[in-house]
Order: structure tokens, then C-alpha cells, then sequence
């Protein structure tokens, strides 16, 4: 990383930790204001934090590493959240699930190696009544089937090859 | 017959929930500002945005008031012709009203629909007639009229008329709320704590979302009220992440709130104050135990921890606190509004006042829905939810998520109430509803829940971090048909073993699903093991998928969507598929155009060949 990028990189998370203040108990919506600008938590990220808050990096780690909302690999530029949910699981959303692990032969929480997409599940959107639902780049696409979602990606890489 | 035309009183509102949002009713609305000045009735007509109307299924959905009429389904391609045939002359657009799922009949007023009419909306009674962040649509409306007849009460009468109310926990475990919040108000400490549960984590439930966006003022009023009676002066609400529009939608009611003087300090000139700060949860379903959810606000691992002390003597950082879910907050307030004997009149004798589902899964119509308590379930499936899906059979009904059960066709006529529930080895839940139809396969579902127990499980208690591993396994090994005679007994003793040896809820109650699909579905989970077929054939690995040579016409959309390249076959030809190489995706069946694809016991076809 250029200079000037990691100092401007290093600024924006001085901010994040000058806003929060020193207590512990904020840790949590630290972690998230962190993940937030990076999009992820960077081991050199927590233990600023963990720094900051005067408390061992194992800790932060242990928080964090808690809870599914926070990541610890960079994601790819756009992000595929299937549904299971019980509404979306009855109604195909395992398929879903499917069409994403085979197409772009991926795993929940990996990235293709281009870099172009991440593959994620949730456990509910809350969108029952649309189901089976798909999250792309935090948009709900509802009453989703594979060819539906297969057409969605493929747009999105022409769009992106045509960059 | 329509009321005479009077431009001056048109109001539409536009729903604008998570799940009409999803469709684009932001677009909507702009188009209906724009046509609305085409034709040069924009200073007639209001065009204003509300929550959820709950009939999800049929979004967007656009209402025309004072006369209720309903739009469903709404494109913006729509907008011209509503604005000009029915508000600009008066003739409303049949073609594009809701159909009766049954008759294609079309209906005008969302009165006359049976998906509202059947219901008691009373909590939610205000969802998708207000403008959720403008708060004199909440006060024309009776809002905070409770808040300031509480106000002037004694701290005890307000717990009392809570009481009296007959009001119980809205999170599932159902304990009167008038006596919990007497513990927290009679416990030692002078900093007291209040906390609104959203953590809504069930999958399939979303009842919490939707009257957080929807009417976030009731959720408040209710939360002021009840912290006056408890003498609490701070007040938390934990939000799930995953609900962002809940999240922007209830901070910016705070906000408001305070500026007009129902939160802060000396709340309408009393000497009551109080504050109300906003915590997202972090995605970790156990934090929907209330101790777990105290550490995870205080910033540590969201462990449960033993109870006593229970959270009314020492919760949030040692203080007495008071935690309840959404629903239960917005039902005090509705209990001030209306009054306590309106409240305790509707439900039945144990049970007062309204269940709130999201009824969800094989139904005709979605979406969320309010009944009193103890109306049976058969009410809720046919009346309310229009009866099941392609009039397929109706199987069972899956209650309380992860941490409920399933209720075979024989309960269909019982009254929906905790004790009923929690008789028939389900719970009441916090409101998720999924019904499921004969496709759908008991042992995988109960695969399916204890996947996500197993893996939220927080591991603190070793009842439940291995036995539900344990079980997972066995329920493994039963769906990919290696099931063996002993497995029923061993998934019974480890499921005992879960329920009476952990901690926490999430433990105590891991196994309902399984428990329950052994106790009515037992002989499902025996034709897994002894004749390695699965009845609903929804067990991947117990079918095959076919070609009907009758039906193919050679699309080769089956052969494009394939991953493995399992089918084979030219253009306009019949194809075929190698369940040799196979891998069970069902892309191909859900994807064919003339549904000439099909699923057959795997096993019987290996005999027969």
C-alpha cells in the first residue's frame, strides 16, 4: 500500500476510536464502525483497538470471533447473501445455496479468486413473506429461483469485465 | 359501490417496509409525486410513505384512503393509470386489485380481504396507516395519551392496571409482565435499567422488524411508561444488525420523542427522566437470552450465565434491570390508550390480549398477522392464510423456530395459547409461523433447525456445545440413508440429556424440533432408516431426479443451469440426466419450464433395475 493511502487509512480508524472513547463496554459497536469503513477486521486493526481500550488483543479477538457479523478476510467487491431462514429453507433457498457453492464454486465466507464475489449465508432477512430471498450488495431480491439468480451474476460480471 | 369522488380528503399511502422496499416502492412513490403533477393534482392529493401493511406476499402494496381501497402487486407502469382513471375520474383499476386466491375475484377494500378481515388488529392497528417517522400521525392517532395519564399516576397503580391487564411475555416464555416489572421496581438500587429485546433471531420471524418500522412510537411510549413504573432512568433497546431500516427507523423516533419533550429530562414537566440509547446486536442468535444479551451490551462474549441472580435484582453491570421484547412494550402502551378491561376482554382466560405471527412457509397469503389469543390454528392456515399453497395437503405447523415444534393436522382445531402450545410439546414463540405442506420433509427439518442451534450454540455448557453435535450427527447419518434400528433411542436419550442439562434456553429447548417431529412424524424418520426412502422425497440423497420423456421438449434449459453437466442431450431432443454423476442440487427441477422433471426413491429404483 502507498504511503499517503495507509496514513489516510490510518486517520479514519484514529477517528473511529477518538469518537468511541475509552470504555470497554464499546468494544462491540467499535468492532462494527471498524468492519464498517474496512469491511472487514484486520489483525493490525484489532490490536489498535485493543490498544486504544487497554485490553489484550486476545480478548478483542475473542469478542469479535463471537459473533457472525464480523469478518476477518477481506470481502470481494460484491457480496452474495443466501437466505435459510425457515420460510426461505422450505421453499428452495437450499437451492439457492447451491446454485452459488456450485456456480461460482464457493463456500459460505469465501471469495471467488478474482476477487469479484463473496459468498455468505444468513440465518434470516426477516423477509418471509418474499421467500426464498437473496441479499446482493445489501439489496433483497425476493421470490428468488437459480435462474433468477444465476442471470443477476452474470450480469454483474459482464458489468464488471466491461470496466 | 365507491363513495361520491372528492379529490380534497385522497390520501395514498405507500408501503414502504423492508419487504415492499425490496420491490422498489421508493420508485413507486416518486412516480405517484410525478404523474400526480401530469395531472395537476398535486396540491390535492397527499402522497405519504407508512411501515408495514403485513401482507408482504402481495407488495408493493399502495392504499387509496378514506376509502381503503388496495393496490398489490404495484409497478410503477401502474401509476398512470391509477392517478388518471381513479383519482383524476373516480373509476378505480380493478385489473390490478388483489385476487381472491380462490374465486380470481377481484376485491377493492383491504377490509373485505379475508387476510384482514379475520383478524383483531390491535398492536399492529396503526402499521400501514401511519407515516412511521412522523410523529403527529402517531399523536393524532391517541398516541402518547397514555404516557401522560401514566404519568399521573402512582409507579404501583400503573404495575397493577399491567396486572390486572392480564398481560404476558411477548418473547415466548409468556411470565406476566405486571409481576416482573414489580421484582425490578421493589429491587434494592438506585440505577435502574430497561431493555427492549429486538434481537429478533429466529429464522422466520420478523414481527419485531415490522412494528419497529412500522409504528416505532408505540414500541417508545411503552418503554417510557414502563420505566416510570419500574423507577428505571436509562433505557436500551438491542436491535439485530440485519435490521438496518428498524435500526434508522427507531433512532430517528428517539430523536423526535425527545424533541417534543416524552423523553429526556423531566419528561412533560414531570419529575420523571429518561434516556434511551440504541445497541445493534452483532448476529449471534443466543443474545436473545437475556442474560447473554446483557454481556454482549456490556461488550464482552454473549455467554449466558447462570439465573439467580435473576436480571431484576442485578442485570445490566450488577443493576436491577427489566428486559422484555418488542411486542410486550407496544402492548402496555395500547393497555394505557385503551385501557386495561379492552385488553384483557380479547384472548382467552389464561392468555389476554393478541398473538402476533409472521405466517410464513405454504400458504397462499404471507405475511404478518394478529389473531387473539387462543383462536385455533386451523383459523389461522385456512381463513387467514387462504389455505395451502397449489391445494397441496396440509402437514404441519412449525411454531417457536428453532426452540419450538412442530403440530401435526390433528391440532389443527387447538386454541393458540401458551399452555396449549407448551402442551403439545411446541412453544408459543416469540411469533414465527412456517407452514408446511407434504413436500416437505420432517427429519430434514429437524436436521435444519438443529444446524442452526448447533452452530449458535455458544459452547459455555457442555450439554449442549456436544450433545447437540451428538444429535446432528445421528440426524446426519438418518437423512443420507445410513440410518441404523438403534438411532430413534440414542436421538431420544441425547435430546433428554440437551433439555434437562443446559444452562440456558437455547439448550433447554434445542431439541423441541426433534422431539416433537419423533413424537407425530415417528414414522417418517423410520421409512429414513429401515427403507432408506424419504416419503416427502426432499432428502437429497434418497432420490433421484428423472426426465419425463413425455413432457421434455428439449430446451436445454436443464443442461445450462447444470453445474456438474449431469445432463445430456441436443437441442429440441429429450434429455437425460446421469445420476451417476448427479449431485442433487434440484437446480434443474426448479428451474424446468414444463416441470418435466421429477424426483423418485432412489432406493426402489435400484431394486428394480
Amino acid at each position: 500500500m502507498a504511503a499517503e493511502a495507509y496514513e489516510e487509512k490510518d486517520t479514519i480508524l484514529q477517528e473511529i476510536l477518538g469518537s468511541k472513547g475509552r470504555n470497554q463496554a464499546n468494544l462491540i459497536p467499535i468492532l462494527q464502525a471498524v468492519q464498517k469503513e474496512f469491511g472487514f477486521l484486520s489483525k493490525e486493526n484489532m490490536i489498535r483497538i485493543s490498544e486504544h481500550l487497554e485490553m489484550s488483543a486476545n480478548e478483542v479477538y475473542g469478542v469479535a470471533s463471537f459473533y457472525q457479523q464480523f469478518k476477518f478476510i477481506k470481502p470481494g467487491k460484491h457480496t452474495i447473501t443466501v437466505c435459510l431462514g425457515t420460510a426461505c429453507f422450505v421453499k428452495g433457498g437450499k437451492i439457492l445455496a447451491e446454485t452459488v457453492r456450485t456456480k461460482l464454486n464457493l463456500e459460505p465466507g469465501e471469495t471467488t479468486e478474482d476477487g469479484l464475489f463473496t459468498y455468505e449465508r444468513v440465518a434470516c432477512l426477516g423477509c418471509c413473506a418474499l421467500a426464498p430471498v437473496v441479499q446482493i450488495d445489501g439489496e433483497v431480491h425476493g421470490e428468488m429461483n437459480p435462474a433468477k439468480l444465476l442471470r443477476i451474476i452474470k450480469r454483474i460480471s459482464q458489468k464488471e469485465k466491461s470496466r | 359501490m365507491m363513495p361520491p369522488h372528492d379529490t380534497s380528503q385522497i390520501k395514498i399511502l405507500i408501503c414502504q417496509g423492508t419487504g415492499c422496499l425490496s420491490s422498489k416502492s421508493d420508485e413507486i412513490k416518486e412516480e405517484f409525486e410525478d404523474q400526480l403533477k401530469n395531472f395537476n393534482l398535486q396540491d390535492k392529493i397527499k402522497v405519504d410513505f407508512t411501515g408495514c401493511h403485513g401482507f408482504c406476499a402481495q407488495g408493493p402494496i399502495v392504499i387509496i384512503e378514506p376509502e381503503g381501497v388496495m393496490y398489490s402487486k404495484v409497478k410503477t407502469t401502474f401509476v398512470n393509470k391509477i392517478v388518471e382513471s381513479h383519482l383524476k375520474l373516480g373509476k378505480p383499476v380493478y385489473e390490478y386489485f388483489y385476487k381472491d386466491p380462490k374465486t380470481n375475484q377481484p376485491i377493492a377494500r383491504y377490509h373485505d380481504i379475508p387476510f384482514y378481515n379475520k383478524q383483531t388488529r390491535m398492536i399492529l392497528g396503526s402499521c400501514g396507516h401511519i407515516n412511521p417517522e412522523n410523529i403527529n400521525d402517531y399523536i393524532e392517532r391517541g398516541g402518547y395519551s397514555g404516557l401522560k395519564r401514566a404519568l399521573k399516576m402512582p409507579p404501583e397503580e400503573i404495575i397493577q392496571i399491567i396486572k390486572d391487564s392480564g398481560l404476558r411475555g411477548r418473547g415466548g416464555a409468556g411470565f406476566s409482565t405486571g409481576l416482573k416489572w414489580s421484582f425490578c421496581r421493589d429491587a434494592p438500587g438506585d440505577e435502574k435499567y430497561i431493555i427492549c429485546n429486538a434481537d429478533e433471531g429466529d429464522p422466520g420471524a420478523f414481527m419485531d422488524r415490522s412494528i419497529l418500522e412500522a409504528d416505532p412510537h408505540s414500541v417508545l411510549e411503552g418503554m417510557i411508561i414502563g420505566a416510570y413504573a419500574i423507577g428505571a432512568r436509562h433505557g436500551i433497546i438491542y436491535v439485530r444488525a440485519e435490521y438496518p431500516l428498524a435500526v434508522k427507523r427507531f433512532t430517528h423516533a428517539v430523536k423526535i420523542a425527545k424533541e417534543k419533550g416524552f423523553l429526556g429530562e423531566n419528561i412533560l414537566n414531570s419529575n420523571f427522566s429518561l434516556d434511551i440509547s440504541i445497541h445493534e446486536g452483532a448476529g449471534a442468535f443466543v443474545c436473545g437470552e437475556e442474560t447473554a444479551l446483557m454481556a454482549s451490551i456490556e461488550g464482552h462474549r454473549g455467554n449466558p450465565r447462570p439465573r439467580p441472580p435473576f436480571p431484576a435484582t442485578s442485570g445490566l453491570w450488577g443493576n436491577p434491570t427489566n428486559i422484555n421484547n418488542v411486542k410486550t412494550w407496544a402492548s402496555a402502551s395500547w393497555i394505557f390508550k385503551h385501557g386495561w378491561e379492552e385488553f384483557h376482554k380479547i384472548g382467552v382466560e389464561h392468555a389476554s390480549g393478541t398473538a402476533i405471527f409472521s405466517l410464513t412457509g405454504k400458504v397462499n397469503n404471507l405475511g404478518l398477522i394478529e389473531v387473539p389469543m387462543g383462536t385455533p390454528l386451523r383459523k389461522i392456515v385456512y381463513e387467514i392464510g387462504g389455505g395451502i399453497l397449489n391445494n397441496r395437503n396440509f402437514k404441519a405447523v412449525q411454531t417457536g423456530g428453532p426452540s419450538g415444534g412442530c403440530l401435526p393436522p390433528s391440532h389443527l382445531d387447538s386454541p393458540v395459547d401458551y399452555e396449549t402450545m407448551a402442551a403439545s410439546g411446541s412453544i408459543m414463540g416469540s411469533g414465527g409461523m412456517i407452514v408446511l405442506d407434504d413436500t416437505d420433509c420432517m427429519v430434514k427439518l429437524a436436521h435444519y433447525f438443529l444446524t442452526f442451534t448447533q452452530a449458535e450454540s455458544c459452547g459455555k455448557c457442555v450439554p449442549c456445545r456436544i450433545g447437540t453435535r451428538a444429535m446432528l450427527l445421528v440426524l446426519d447419518r438418518i437423512i443420507k440413508g445410513e440410518g441404523e434400528d438403534k438411532d430413534l433411542m440414542l436421538l431420544e436419550e441425547l435430546a433428554y440429556t440437551v433439555k434437562m442439562g443446559s444452562l440456558c434456553a437455547l439448550g433447554q429447548t434445542a431439541p423441541n424440533p426433534v422431539l416433537t417431529t419423533l413424537k407425530y412424524f415417528r414414522e417418517e424418520y423410520q421409512a429414513h432408516i429401515f427403507e432408506k426412502q424419504c416419503p416427502a422425497k426432499d432428502c437429497q440423497d434418497l432420490i433421484d431426479y428423472t426426465i419425463d420423456e413425455n413432457l421434455c421438449n428439449g430446451c436445454t434449459l436443464c443442461a445450462g443451469n447444470c453445474p456438474v453437466n449431469a445432463i445430456s442431450g441436443q437441442k429440441g431432443n429429450i434429455h437425460h440426466i446421469h445420476s451417476d454423476i448427479c449431485v442433487k442440487c434440484g437446480i434443474c427441477y426448479s428451474s424446468c419450464p414444463r416441470k418435466a422433471i421429477f424426483k423418485q426413491d432412489r432406493n426402489l429404483q435400484l431394486v428394480e433395475s
